[in-house]
């Protein structure tokens, strides 16, 4: 069952390099070690999962990768830019053109179609109507959303289906990371292994980086790689051997 | 963002909750709704009293008892100022170059009662025969009081109309006897209707020779004032200061501090305008209070819209929007809520007007500056009041946000 993506040439580089990044919160006089002092890199086109339990820092380390919150220290590079010291909007802009989101609960708007669900990012972007479309439409192909069902509300639509939305919406900008924490958390088995199935697709064949978190070994093994975090520190890394395929039901 | 993002965003967002938005938006109304209705009935009373003052006698001086500094009203009230001007200080008038005609007045409250048995009780002004010329007074039947009618004390009265059908209804008054005061009087006249002038209405006046209400009725051989008709408008201020001059001299004291005033229809008009300026203001301010409780009604709304969509805020910079994008779109719902408010609130304000003056028989006057004051008001009010919720919007870290139950 093993399976791996054909390695271009140009994947030399590390797009993402983390060096000593740390994330402490301090709420009143107790600080909390979420991240301590972690070291990797995860090169252009990985699928990485990263795995670990419940407080271990997983959804920390994701909101750094992700460049939505910033390292207390260390440097994080992303396409080999320090983004560890940015400001609020510099970070905007860069979620906004680098990277998708999934996330475990969704996040649709509830008054916007799919369509509109779809291309929020591009709102953002300030993108014409044109491009919204066409990108709006490749992304929904991609993420192999059902066309009958794009002008319909996210209450409309079944949970599987919300979180192939939410797929479609992290890529319609085209980003160069895609981030899921915990994208299969609220679906059940079934729909769990089309959102796992999308991913895997996205990896072969479109050379997308990803990076899945979650505490089940059985999706971790979907990707090509397993980080695994204990109270905020590396304790393995290393490529899945028995590499599990997605059943795609569709 | 492009604008029409931002506007189809706020199309969505404000009809998600119609019965809040329309609740919220009715507070605008209200508010707008009354700040022109308010500001209209004001400057209709304003423009009221300035035609009817207008209308009472062009190029008008009047000369009073007392002293008078403009602003600062009765100076001297306390040196029995009441009664200083005479017959014979209308003589110490009449060499001024300039003057047109000369008007001396009485006038008092008095009882009055007609034949068949109604009464009223109205304002009765002895004259002089120049007091048609100078008031911009016409009698509609019969004759004005004549120069013989003073000589010989005559018994005689001239009515305004709201008087004379106050005593006989519809009958005719002319040629009727009245009694004033108990006395005895002949109506020889009647004037046209005039229209009241704010404060003096002389529809509802009784007018006897001036001897007869000297010696007769009131017993007094002063005059409450000289009314003095200019030949044309730039004579004014010379004549003022020339009668103020003849007038001390004659009375032996200092013309900065004289025993009388002496003010030009500019004069009256001025403090007038101020007095309904004021009313104007006043009223506006009552309003604007409710104005200013619908834009705590907005802020209210705004405040718990962004409580309600912190999930979807953290969604929104998640994806990329940035401070100002957050808050440019909240900021742009409180006012489009209020400017709906004010647009309603200014036909609203507008229906009001028009049924004070159907009903209330009060003149009323929309302004197009009312108008754009209350749209810049209202905008400024959702920009006031949508600015605190807008900046806590844009404020919220998108990991707490998205992380809000
Ligand atoms: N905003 C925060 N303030 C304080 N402590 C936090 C905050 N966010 C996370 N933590 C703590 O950091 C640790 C890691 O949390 P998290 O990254 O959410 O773990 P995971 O996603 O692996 O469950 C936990 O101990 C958690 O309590
Ligand atoms: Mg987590």
């Amino acid at each position: 069952m093993a399976a791996r993506a054909v390695e271009p040439s140009w994947r030399t580089k590390g797009m993402i390099e983390c060096k000593d990044i740390a994330k402490i919160y301090q709420s009143g006089e107790i600080e909390t070690v979420a991240i301590k002092d972690i070291t990797f890199t995860i090169k252009d086109g990985e699928f990485v999962a990263i795995i670990g339990p419940s407080g271990s820092g997983k959804s920390t380390l994701m909101h750094i990768l992700g460049c939505l919150d910033i390292p207390t220290r260390g440097t994080y590079l992303l396409d080999s830019h320090d983004v560890s010291q940015l400001s609020d909007n510099e970070l905007a802009e860069i979620r906004n053109r680098k990277i998708g989101f999934v996330f475990q609960s969704f996040n649709l708007l509830p008054r916007a179609t799919v369509l509109r669900n779809v291309t929020l990012p591009l709102v953002y972007a300030s993108a014409s109507q044109h491009e919204r479309e066409k990108a709006a439409v490749s992304a929904l192909h991609a993420s192999a959303f059902p066309e009958k069902f794009w002008h319909h509300y996210p209450n409309q639509l079944s949970g599987g289906m919300m979180q192939r939305v939410a797929i479609a919406r992290a890529l319609v900008n085209n980003p160069s990371l895609l981030l899921a924490d915990e994208p299969t958390g609220n679906l059940d088995t079934k729909t769990g292994e089309i959102v796992l199935d999308t991913f895997q697709r996205l990896h072969m064949e479109q050379g997308h980086t990803i990076i899945l978190i979650t505490h089940e070994l059985y999706v971790a093994e979907h990707a090509e790689r397993i980080i695994q975090i204990r109270d905020g520190n590396i304790v393995s890394d290393s490529p899945v051997k028995n590499r599990r395929i997605a059943n795609n039901h569709h | 963002m492009r604008l029409q993002d931002i506007l189809q965003e706020t199309y969505t967002a404000l009809s998600a909750n119609k019965a809040r938005s329309s609740l919220t938006i009715l507070g605008i109304v209200i508010g707008i709704g009354s700040v022109i209705a308010m500001i209209s009935i004001g400057q209709g009373a304003s423009g009221q009293i300035q035609s009817s003052i207008e209308g009472l006698g062009s190029n008008l001086l009047t000369v009073m008892p007392g002293f008078i500094q403009p602003g600062r009203g009765f100076v001297s009230a306390g040196r029995g100022s009441s009664q200083t001007l005479k017959n014979e200080d209308t003589d110490a008038l009449k060499h001024i170059t300039g003057i047109a005609a000369i008007s001396p007045e009485l006038q008092r409250r008095f009882q009055i009662t007609s034949t068949i048995g109604n009464n009223t009780n109205s304002t009765v002004i002895g004259i002089s025969p120049e007091y048609a010329r100078v008031r911009n007074v016409e009698v509609a039947q019969g004759s004005f009081i004549a120069e013989n009618h003073v000589t010989s004390m005559g018994r005689v009265a001239v009515l305004g109309p709201t008087v004379a059908e106050d005593l006989f209804g519809e009958e005719n008054a002319l040629g009727k006897t009245i009694r004033i005061n108990k006395i005895n009087f002949k109506v020889v006249g009647v004037l046209q209707t005039k229209g009241s002038a704010g404060f003096f209405n002389p529809d509802d006046t009784v007018f006897v020779p001036l001897s007869t209400m000297q010696k007769i009725l009131a017993g007094s051989d002063f005059i409450s004032t000289i009314a003095i008709s200019v030949d044309s408008k730039n004579l004014m201020p010379q004549v003022q200061e020339e009668a103020t001059l003849s007038l001390a001299q004659k009375h032996r004291v200092d013309p900065q501090s004289p025993d009388f005033s002496i003010v030009s229809q500019a004069d009256i008009l001025g403090t007038l305008t101020q007095v309904t300026n004021t009313f104007t203001i006043f009223l506006a301010s009552i309003a604007g209070i409710s104005l200013i409780v619908g834009g705590i009604g907005i802020m209210n709304m705004m405040l718990t819209i962004v409580t309600e969509r912190t999930r979807e805020i953290g969604l929104r910079k998640a994806v990329g929007a940035k401070k100002h994008d957050i808050s440019t779109q909240f900021l742009t719902e409180a006012i489009m809520l209020t400017f709906a408010g004010g647009i309603i609130g200014v036909a609203l304000g507008w229906l009001l007007a028009l049924a004070v003056s159907r009903f209330a028989g009060l003149a009323t006057q929309v302004s197009l500056q009312a108008v754009l004051l209350a749209f810049g008001v209202s905008a400024a009010i959702g920009i006031i009041f949508g600015y605190y919720p807008a900046r806590r919007a844009a404020a919220l870290h998108p990991i707490e946000a998205l992380r809000y139950e």
